[in-house]
């Protein structure tokens, strides 16, 4: 025990407990230790306070009060001219009022974009349900059959008076949903049995995952997925062909698993082998091992990598603009192409932009409760 | 060169049954080096081994080998009338009938207490949810923690969390115990509580191994102690024979040395 305690007045249990002085908490105290420490982090500071001040002031008046937000359209087409007599002073919100329904479903038949749209509240619908942890049983495998089933039906149709819509005339948001729900959902799996092949004690086994994974990880997803599209049907005999989007698909798909593999690896790794070794003393055979204690715990911890990896393969659907696949960013830069439309981009990929943020920073958000949720027992 | 005051032949000869468990000199190897050389030792079912020794002279290697966490290289284990070797349908059942309890506790932290203790009963041996789950609130009152039936091993204290882990592996139903070093990770406060359990389970007529330091355990409940050094047993005897009378100078020394840390 220290001097100080020893001499210290005693302090009688009823003696109220001051709240802390201003000085010392709450955002006053913040600031000026954070922003008004010194005469250089003050001066530091007031400056960097001015360039975002005028910033803010700027992008307001571009985004709100200078911009236009439809024009008027005749036989010829939208007349643009008032939005090109603004020079970039604002926002030419025109060609989104304009060209949304375009950007959203690309050329899919302009009368039955109800069904496109349709399938986007499922998607999200299904997003949701998986989300809550009260769902997570055994019927949730079949939700997700039967509202895959029912957007494939949908976007096809074919039948109950809607018309058939072949897979090249599909386009937009759904496209991008559709790449990435698959892709995630066949990825993540494949990648947790290449990372337990990684780790196989048979040879055979793991000469096979490593490969797979070195492969694909030593080639850009533009060129596995040229490789799909053009190389691909090139080896196929003669008369069979094997729709676009679904090679499109299985690359992103391949792409994937072997960058989630090295994630799962990474939290097979982190735990001891004491937990390998209590399950092995137990009796319990190799997957009751794998499934019951060892993926559990090592998803776990790797759930902020898995994120990150999901939010980076959502935005890399995009890629498959390079094969003619329409995408939401495909069909955002079509929109465009058209001459009263040109020059307006900025607008069109804000737009496609923030449609694009909503879905990963719901990942993102989610990701981040989960995390919480499922690592309690860590805390104390 | 080593003074086995007890043969192999002889222990088993106690009782008519088989031995419990049997190893044939057995010998392992890491890489080139020798750790486990020419192991005899029969346990009896229902007797109660001490293995003490130095660190480093093949005690946990020697444990782990019963149940097939390490592999030996020449000689006979044979468990429960069954051989150990490379027949997967042996080594199943050899590890439902053996538990070990680790130096390092390893229960699993995502799942609760009584999730521990009712895996392997539910999925090894095939027992009905709700019958594990009174079974193993039987044997967390025996070891005497039903309270923190539903908590996640990180929310217990270590002495605690040995004893999940004993009421763990009884939840199996085992034959035979192994422990290795179940006390050495515990704050000397909780070291009690653990051996008391265990003094709990040799009562009951448990065949145990148990890998320890604790003299006066040994003395309690040891119906043989067998001292290790270098990957050999050195000597065997009743706790009175080895702590008392030790032959070798290597015992002697060990002994001195335990004495002085205590
Ligand atoms: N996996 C391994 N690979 C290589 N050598 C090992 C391995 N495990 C143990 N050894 C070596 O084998 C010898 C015996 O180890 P073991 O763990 O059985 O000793 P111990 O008697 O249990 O010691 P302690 O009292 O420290 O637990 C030691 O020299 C150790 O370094
Ligand atoms: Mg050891």
């Amino acid at each position: 025990m220290s001097d100080a305690t020893l001499h210290a007045p005693a302090v009688s249990a009823d003696t109220p407990s001051r709240r802390p002085p201003i000085t010392v908490v709450g955002p006053v105290a913040w600031a000026r230790a954070s922003l008004f420490s010194s005469w250089l982090s003050t001066a530091v500071t007031l400056a960097l306070a001015y360039l975002l001040a005028r910033w803010i002031i700027g992008f307001v008046d571009w985004a709100f009060i200078n911009a236009i937000w439809s024009v008027p359209v005749n036989a010829q087409g939208a007349q643009t001219q008032a939005c090109r007599a603004l020079q970039g002073a604002g926002a030419c919100w025109a060609v989104i009022t304009e060209k949304h329904r375009f950007i959203l479903f690309g050329t899919y038949p302009y009368d039955e974009h109800w069904r496109p749209l349709v399938c986007v509240f499922l998607f999200i619908g299904l997003y949701i349900v998986s989300a809550m942890r009260r769902f997570w049983r055994k019927e949730l495998a079949l939700i997700w059959a039967g509202v895959l089933f029912l957007i494939g039906f949908l976007m096809w149709g074919g039948a109950l008076g809607m018309p058939y819509v072949p897979q090249e005339r599909w386009g937009g948001l759904v496209i991008t949903l559709i790449l990435s729900t698959f892709g995630i959902a066949f990825a993540f799996p494949l990648a947790v049995l290449v990372a337990l092949g990684r780790r196989s004690r048979m040879p055979a086994i793991k000469m096979l995952c490593v490969v797979y994974v070195e492969l694909i990880r030593g080639v850009p997803l533009i060129s596995l997925l040229f490789m799909a599209s053009v190389m691909f049907p090139l080896f196929l005999p003669e008369g069979m062909n094997i729709d676009k989007l679904l090679r499109a698909q299985v690359a992103i798909i391949l792409f994937a698993a072997a960058y989630l593999a090295e994630v799962v690896r990474g939290g097979l790794q982190a735990l001891s082998r004491g937990q390998y070794e209590a399950a092995d003393a137990l009796g319990l055979s190799y997957w009751q091992k794998t499934l019951f204690i060892i993926l559990p715990q090592a998803l776990r911890l790797v759930i902020p990598p898995l994120v990150n990896t999901f939010i980076g393969m959502f935005k890399d659907t995009s890629l498959v603009l390079i094969i003619g696949i329409f995408d939401l960013l495909t069909a955002g830069k079509t929109a465009i192409v058209e001459p009263a439309w040109q020059g307006f981009g900025i607008e069109v990929y804000v737009f496609v932009g923030i449609i694009y943020f909503i879905f990963c920073f719901a990942m993102s958000r989610y990701s981040q409760g989960l995390e919480r949720g499922l690592n309690q027992h860590r805390v104390r | 060169m080593s003074v086995t005051t007890e043969t192999a032949v002889a222990s088993a000869a106690r009782t008519d049954a088989p031995p419990a468990i049997l190893l044939d000199k057995v010998n392992k190897w890491y890489g080139a080096m020798h750790v486990l050389r020419d192991i005899n030792l029969s346990v009896a079912e229902g007797e109660r081994v001490v293995v003490c020794g130095p660190s480093g002279s093949g005690k946990s290697t020697m444990i782990r080998c019963i149940n097939r966490l390490e592999q030996h290289q020449e000689g006979r284990i044979i468990v429960d009338g069954i051989e150990l070797n490379d027949d997967m349908r042996n080594l199943d059942a050899i590890r439902r009938e053996v538990g070990m309890v680790f130096q390092s506790f390893n229960l699993f932290p995502h799942l609760t207490v009584l999730e521990n203790c009712t895996l392997a009963p539910i999925w090894v041996r095939r027992t009905p949810k709700k019958e594990a789950e009174e079974q193993a609130m039987e044997y967390l009152r025996r070891v005497k923690i039903p309270e923190q039936a539903l908590k996640y091993p990180g929310q217990l204290s270590g002495g605690q969390q040995q004893r999940v882990a004993i009421a763990r592996a009884l939840c199996m139903k085992p034959k035979i115990m192994l422990f290795d070093e179940p006390t050495s990770a515990l704050d000397p406060e909780m070291i009690k509580e653990v051996l008391d359990t265990m003094v709990m389970l040799a009562d009951t007529g448990m065949t145990m191994i148990c890998v320890t330091h604790e003299m006066g355990f040994a003395q309690q409940v040891a119906d043989r102690v067998v001292f290790m050094d270098r990957g050999e047993v050195v000597e065997s005897g009743t706790p009175s024979q080895v702590f008392n009378d030790p032959k070798t100078d290597r015992l002697k020394m060990f002994l001195s040395q335990i004495l002085r840390g205590h």
